[in-house]
Parts: structure tokens; C-alpha cells; sequence
């Protein structure tokens, strides 16, 4: 395990002359997705870990890669502030540099952003193990590109973070959620792409086949007026939506491959498998199917979105594969970072 | 001006056969008005301007420059602040001005797809009957295209809450030098691969040429009020601020200006600012009635508790729109007590205002020229105006030396050289002072990856590692960098 950013780097810059695949790995919550390399020579991060700076009038935190979102919630919490990506799988000891790496966000992501949209800057080694810096820690900055956003779900393949500046959100003062009765998926998806015109205090919104939940953040009275134009009844369990975001729902322990596919909210319904869980207003929108992936990939391609498979499942890749100069321009881009393959090899393009 | 007649120049001769008459511009008088953008500090007059009207003749342009090694500056309604469509000697000057068209509006999805060079303003313009807008404001939206906004990752009042350009857009469609076409982002919220999206906000237009983009388009708030208070001391207006943020309020805007910026705006707009104060802060809250009202009266007591020794509540939105006048004008209103301006754009964390306005206002007394400063406060962006005389001789370079320490300033206190008017060639030195040598030899290999031939709107934004060694060996005091202190990041 490596502690100091020094080492992490000289480790890399050996790896490099060496010609040797790094696996990078924290807690492992996400390791589903995307291959590793068989090959792959582990790089813990776990013990690069601490936050380095939190000024709560700031909104902003810096923090070192391996530090657990545990940890900077619970910072965050004492002076009522949150992580507005709403990361996944932190009671189960997701760090900072994989929630970054991976990218996934949360249900607020519709409503507030994704990881990619708080992250204000990063440190990361590069392929060939040299130190490099991109963006900062203020919240406009626009000197030099913008090589820290796409550090969001780049699987690691880009560099190895090292820190990581975030920009935070104030906790709402309240946050309900609504109970809203419908069986019609055309009608589930007018209503949760309607309401966010009417109020601001919409912070999540899921349809399950028989009902939509919408979360509402905010104060007190603002909820309340949000519920009196939406109507419905509060829900009491408070859980649900850490339920969804962990896969923990009992939609999710039924047989079959878990798909995610992303689209425009309003895309029609997919028209595959039954069994869907639609989320972000129906950009999210989760699938248990066995179907063949070849079939769930074009449907999703053909509503100008993508599919991901969500499991350990050697047979199906995690991410929807590019094409032509698209992927041309990705491979450059990685060649870019890491020159001779090493990191995370094969975890995000094949 | 000496220059080849452009009926001799082979390069033009080329673009002929690729574009009509009406979409080449070749002769000086014609081309003078791109000799420089908003930076007019700087000028250059270019070898030719093209105007394509559609994307095969921009992939045309591309590919006769690429062949013919000529470097390409793309344009859109040049309000750049940082000369960052200053032409190129020996370069193309590519306008997206005739891609002004909005092509679709997607009401349900809240979309628009937009060609390059539509106005920020127009897309608003064009969704206010739904309800909707598109959210990043910068000053110059009335004229400001897209596609600029894009290569800029432009900013705004309301970025605080409602983010940035990089925020806003789902999907760009743009050339690469070589003229293929190429789809980055998608209708999706996210798309499979890297976040090319992401890296082409603030490109400057080195990584491609911008054609279409896909915007988000955010309900519009029902309801906005904004109260104006005002600080006898600017740093209390600076803890005024923090306060407010440490409290839980994300306000729609949130705005300061000092005593030199209030008095020059108030008497050029009249907005009814009270013109004995250090600083006022102007706070703007938005969203639905109930939110509002609250949101109002929590931050009344907040600036009370902060020493504001007057707040005031814009009664309608006739006061609310006067209140903003003043703030909007600033820029035009240091016209009128200056002959000349030139406008800084670092950001710095927000606890570190006072110190950065006090060491400002010594810089001031030490070059001789006054200074204006408005601010962004709710995200720390400041807009030192720099006040100067082009006719008497050295002061453009001295308030060039001027802004040049301000910067490295914000450069010391954590912050950056630039918040949201880009690098361009202004501020390509200083470049040097944010960044080391790995952080700008990634950069450079991330160039390359995208222009191998290094045509793109070339000597701009990032610098040479050459060019570094040069500035530092001119730079450097005793053997160190300016503020060696620093952990950069």
C-alpha cells in the first residue's frame, strides 16, 4: 500500500519503464464494472487518504484520493453540507478517487449534477508516472484544458488521482418524499419531466411500474408547496432512495443481467424486458433482462442513448462500445495520458 | 499596409474553388474589422477571413489548411476578452457568423440544438414562451455566440447556482483539422467513452471547430428578488458573503462592487446605488414564491448580523431591474471616467478578498492608476477594472504589468488566473506561474492528440514548455518563481 503521493508516482514511473499493467484499487466497491487485466499489478490506494482542506463558507473540500466517502460525509454533515452527486455504495467504503473514477452519481444527479460537474480540480500521475495538476479550487477557472472533468469516469485509465477538489451543496433544511399512484409509463414520464417546471424542490423522481416517488429538498414551506401543485402522499420509509442508489431494492435482487440505460428523459418507453426501474425522470432507467445484449445495446443506440451492463459477467462488456473517429479520439486521448497501456489496461476501451 | 495582393496568394486562389465570392474576405479594408476582438489591445491583421455557411465547407477550409499548413482562428461574434480570436499572420480567420440558426427546440426534453453561431441571448429569446432559458449569462450575451461560449466555458451572474457553460450543454458536433465530423456528448445526460464534452469547454478553440451544439434549457424561476446592501468596510462585505453561503443559501446571483465601481456605475446608470458606501453587494434570490419569501428574509438578517449599515428589497421588478443596470453597466460606465480600461479576470477563494482588494489598491498607488473592482462574490471571480490612458505613453504597459501582478496574486492566494475570460494570448505567460512543467506538458500531449499539426487557433491558451523556460529565466527573482511558497494545487 502506498501512502505518499511521491511513492505512488515513482511506482507508476517504474511500472512505466517496465512496461508493467497497473491494477488501480481502493475498497473494491465498484469493481464490476469494466475488465481488469489479469496482468494488472494491484495499486492500492487505500492509505493515501485524508481531507486536506474544508472551509465550509467556501463550499469547497480537497481531499486525497483514498480518503472514504464515509469520512467526508460525515465532515460535510457537521456544518450541514453534503456531496451533491449523491456517490453510491459510501456505508459500504467507497473512496473519493473511485467514486471520481468511476463517475456514477446518485439520484439527485437529474436535478443537482454529476460527479463531473462538482469536481473543481485533481492531481493525478500520469501513464509515464510524472505529477500533473489540472483545474484548482475556486469555482470558475478556466486557465488551461479541462483534463479534470473527464477524470469522471475514466475507469483510471487517464491517471492514477491523487486529489481532489470538489464543490459541495448546502443540506436542505427538509427533504420528503411524495407517493403518486400510476400504472402508465408514457404518463409516469410526462408527469416527472412536468413538475420540475413548477417547483425547484424536486430532488429525485423513480417509477417502478405502479408508482412514482419525487423526492423535494428544500425548506419547509417550499416543500409544502411543492406537494400542494404535485399532490400525493409523503412516504414514511426515509431509506428508499440510498436503497436504489445501492442497488439494494428488491427490484434489483431479481434473476437477470442489470442494465442501465441512459437516454433523453422523454425517449419513449425502451419496450424490452418488463422488469425496469425508470429514474432521473426517466434519463436513468434500469433494466433486469436476459435478453441478448446485442438487442438491449441497439435499442438503446436507436433512442440516441447508450446501454451498460452492471454485472461480473465475462461475456457482456460493461460499456456500450464506440465507434468510428468517436473511438479514434478516445484512444488518442488515453495515448495521450498513459503511452504505453499501463493503467487500469483495458478497464474502459477495449 | 504592405501585404500580398490576395489575388497572388495561392492559399486564397484554393479557398476559391471550395467558396463562393460572398464567403471570402481578402481585401484590407474588408478584413479590418477582425484584426482584433475584444482585447483591442492586441491586433492582427489576418492573411484571410473565410465564412462558411455550411458544415462541408468548414470541413473544406480544414482540410485545404491542414494540407497547406496554414493555421486556423476560429471566430464567433469576437467579444473574446483575452484575444482569443486575434488573428493569425499567416492564418485563416474561420467566422461561424452564418451558422445562425436555431434548428430545433425539444420542449419536452428542455433541449435546443442551436448551430455555432447563434447568440447566447437568442436561444433565451427563442424559449421564453415555454417557460424556459438557457442559463449561463455572460456580459456580453446580447452579442456573444454559442460556440465562443463553448471554446470559453463562459460564466455569468448565475453561475453559482446554475453552472457554467460546461453545466449546460449535452452534445457538440465539431470538425477536426483533418475535416472529419465528429459527435461528442449525445440527447443522454451522459455518454459512453471519456468526457470529451467536458475537455472541450474552455478549448479556445485548439482541440476543433465548433459547429452545432446541444443546450439545456432550465425553467424559468417564478419568481426573483434581489436586495441591495451596503458595507461602510469592503472586507465585511466580504464576510457578508461568506456568511450567507455558510448558511445554506445558494442565492441566483450574488454580486459585489467597491466605492470606484459604484460611483462610475451610478452615475452612468443611475440604479440608485448609494454612492458613500465601500462596497454593496447585490443578492438575488429565485425559485418559487414560499422559497423566495424565506430565503429574503433569512438573508436580511444575515447581512444585518454582517454589518450592511442599509439594506434594501427591490419593491417590484422595475426596482429589481434598475438594481442590475447599475452592475451590468459597469464595464460601459468606466468608459465614461477613462479614456481606456482593461478588465482582470482571476478567481481567488472567498476568504481571501480583503487581503487580495488591499494588496490591489497598493499595486494601484504603485503603478499610478486607478482601479475599479466588481465581483463575482458568490464564486470568487474578480474583476479588477484597470484604469488607463492608451495616448500617454507607457501606460497600456503599465497597466499590462499591473494586471500581470494581480494575477499572480490570485495565483498566490489558491485562485487562478482566469475565471471565465480564458487564456487566450493575454494571459499565455502567466500561464507559466499556475502551472508546472508536467501540468503543461500534459496539456500539450492533449493537444496534440486532437492537432498533431498544431494549426488550431495556434500560440494561444497553452503555452510552449520553451516559451516558459524563456518568461521564467526573464521572471525569476533570486534564483525562484514569483510566491515559490506556493503548492500549486
Amino acid at each position: 500500500m502506498s501512502c505518499q503521493a511521491s511513492e505512488i508516482a515513482s511506482t507508476v514511473k517504474q511500472a512505466y519503464t517496465t512496461r508493467t499493467p497497473l491494477n488501480i484499487t481502493a475498497a473494491g466497491t465498484k469493481s464490476f464494472l469494466g475488465q481488469q487485466s489479469d496482468s494488472g499489478k494491484p495499486l492500492d490506494m487505500t492509505g493515501h487518504c485524508g481531507i486536506i482542506e474544508y472551509d465550509p463558507a467556501e463550499l469547497v473540500m480537497v481531499a486525497r484520493a483514498g480518503t472514504p466517502l464515509r469520512d467526508i460525509e460525515r465532515a460535510l454533515a457537521e456544518h450541514r453540507q453534503m456531496l451533491g452527486f449523491e456517490p453510491p455504495f459510501v456505508d459500504t467504503g467507497a473512496t473519493l478517487g473511485g467514486a471520481v473514477a468511476a463517475g456514477l452519481s446518485g439520484p439527485r444527479r437529474a436535478y443537482a449534477g454529476a460527479v463531473r460537474d462538482f469536481v473543481l480540480g485533481a492531481s493525478f500521475v500520469n501513464g509515464k508516472g510524472e505529477t500533473a495538476v489540472a483545474g484548482g479550487k475556486v469555482m470558475k477557472n478556466v486557465a488551461g484544458f479541462d483534463l479534470f472533468r473527464p477524470m469522471a469516469g475514466s475507469m483510471g485509465t487517464l491517471g492514477v488521482i491523487l486529489k481532489v477538489a470538489l464543490r459541495l451543496l448546502p443540506l436542505p433544511e427538509v427533504e420528503k418524499t411524495l407517493l403518486h399512484e400510476e400504472t402508465d409509463e408514457l404518463a409516469a414520464l410526462r408527469k416527472m419531466n412536468r413538475w420540475p417546471l413548477e417547483t425547484q424542490a424536486i430532488s429525485a423522481t423513480s417509477w417502478d411500474g405502479l408508482h412514482i416517488r419525487i423526492r423535494l429538498s428544500g425548506s419547509a414551506s417550499g416543500i409544502e408547496h411543492a406537494r400542494s401543485l404535485i399532490g400525493g402522499d409523503y412516504i414514511t420509509a426515509t431509506n428508499y432512495w440510498r436503497e436504489l442508489n445501492n442497488f439494494r431494492l428488491d427490484f434489483f435482487q431479481q434473476t437477470g443481467r442489470l442494465w442501465r440505460i441512459s437516454l433523453a428523459p422523454m425517449s419513449e418507453p425502451l419496450g424490452l424486458d418488463p422488469r425496469q426501474l425508470l429514474d432521473w425522470g426517466g434519463a436513468q432507467r434500469w433494466l433486469k433482462s436476459d435478453e441478448p445484449a446485442a438487442t438491449i445495446r441497439e435499442r438503446a443506440s436507436q433512442l440516441g442513448g447508450h446501454a451498460e451492463c452492471y454485472e461480473r459477467d465475462s461475456s457482456v462488456a460493461t460499456f456500450h462500445p464506440l465507434e468510428g473517429n468517436l473511438l479514434a479520439v478516445n484512444q488518442r486521448l488515453k495515448a495521450a495520458f498513459d503511452p504505453a497501456g499501463i493503467l487500469n489496461r483495458g478497464r474502459l476501451l477495449i | 499596409m504592405s501585404r500580398t495582393k490576395p489575388a497572388t496568394d495561392p492559399l486564397i486562389a484554393q479557398l476559391r474553388t471550395l467558396l463562393p465570392g460572398s464567403c471570402i474576405v481578402a481585401d484590407p479594408v474588408s478584413m479590418k474589422p477582425y484584426e482584433c476582438d475584444g482585447l483591442s489591445g492586441y491586433r492582427q491583421m489576418p492573411r484571410v477571413v473565410v465564412l462558411p455557411e455550411s458544415v462541408e465547407q468548414v470541413q473544406g477550409v480544414l482540410k485545404i489548411c491542414q494540407q497547406t499548413g496554414t493555421p486556423i482562428v476560429p471566430r464567433g461574434a469576437g467579444t473574446s476578452l483575452s484575444g482569443g480570436a486575434m488573428p493569425h499572420k499567416n492564418g485563416v480567420v474561420l467566422s461561424l457568423a452564418r451558422f445562425n440558426k436555431i434548428l430545433n427546440i425539444d420542449a419536452e426534453n428542455r433541449t435546443a440544438r442551436v448551430q455555432a453561431g447563434v447568440r447566447n441571448l437568442q436561444i433565451s429569446d427563442a424559449v421564453q414562451a415555454l417557460g424556459l432559458y438557457y442559463a449561463p449569462d455572460p456580459s456580453s450575451q446580447i452579442a456573444c455566440t454559442i460556440g465562443g461560449n463553448v471554446a470559453e466555458n463562459a460564466g455569468g451572474v448565475h453561475c453559482l447556482k446554475y453552472g457554467l457553460t460546461v453545466h449546460n450543454i449535452l452534445q457538440v458536433k465539431m470538425v477536426n483539422l483533418s475535416g472529419e465530423l465528429i459527435s461528442i456528448g449525445s440527447t443522454a445526460l451522459d455518454s459512453p467513452g471519456y468526457d470529451l464534452l467536458a475537455l472541450m469547454m474552455g478549448s479556445e478553440g485548439m482541440l476543433g471547430i465548433v459547429v452545432e451544439v446541444l443546450v439545456r434549457l432550465l425553467p424559468r424561476p417564478k419568481v426573483a428578488r434581489v436586495l441591495m446592501a451596503a458595507f461602510d468596510d469592503i472586507e465585511k462585505a466580504g464576510s457578508a458573503v461568506a456568511s450567507v453561503i455558510a448558511a445554506g443559501v445558494i442565492p441566483g446571483g450574488f454580486e459585489m462592487m467597491d466605492r470606484a465601481a459604484i460611483q462610475a456605475s451610478e452615475d452612468f446608470a443611475q440604479a440608485g446605488y448609494p454612492t458613500d458606501a465601500a462596497a454593496i453587494l447585490l443578492c438575488e434570490l429565485d425559485g418559487t414564491e414560499d422559497d423566495v419569501i424565506a430565503q429574503v428574509t433569512k438573508v436580511e438578517k444575515l447581512l444585518a448580523s454582517a454589518g450592511a449599515v442599509s439594506i434594501s428589497l427591490a419593491s417590484d421588478e422595475q426596482q429589481r431591474v434598475r438594481f442590475w443596470s447599475g452592475r451590468k453597466n459597469a464595464f460601459p460606465a468606466m468608459g465614461r471616467i477613462s479614456p481606456d480600461y482593461y478588465c482582470m479576470d482571476g478567481t481567488i477563494p472567498r476568504r481571501e478578498l480583503g487581503n487580495v482588494l488591499t494588496l490591489i489598491s497598493r499595486m494601484s498607488e504603485k503603478y499610478g492608476l486607478r482601479v475599479a473592482n466588481v465581483f463575482h462574490a458568490g464564486d470568487g471571480n474578480l474583476h479588477p477594472l484597470i484604469l488607463y490612458d492608451a495616448n500617454q505613453s507607457d501606460e497600456f504597459e503599465k497597466a499590462e504589468a499591473f494586471g500581470a501582478e494581480i494575477l499572480d496574486l490570485c495565483v498566490a492566494v489558491g485562485g487562478t488566473i482566469t475565471g471565465e475570460h480564458g487564456v487566450g494570448v493575454e494571459k499565455i505567460d502567466r500561464m507559466c506561474v499556475q502551472f508546472d512543467e508536467y501540468s503543461l506538458s500534459q496539456f500539450l500531449a492533449v493537444r496534440q492528440a486532437f492537432d498533431p499539426d498544431g494549426l488550431l487557433n495556434p500560440d494561444k491558451a497553452v503555452p510552449t514548455l520553451a516559451r516558459c523556460a524563456e518568461f521564467n529565466a526573464m521572471h525569476v527573482h533570486h534564483g525562484e518563481l514569483p510566491h515559490p511558497e506556493l503548492e500549486r494545487f
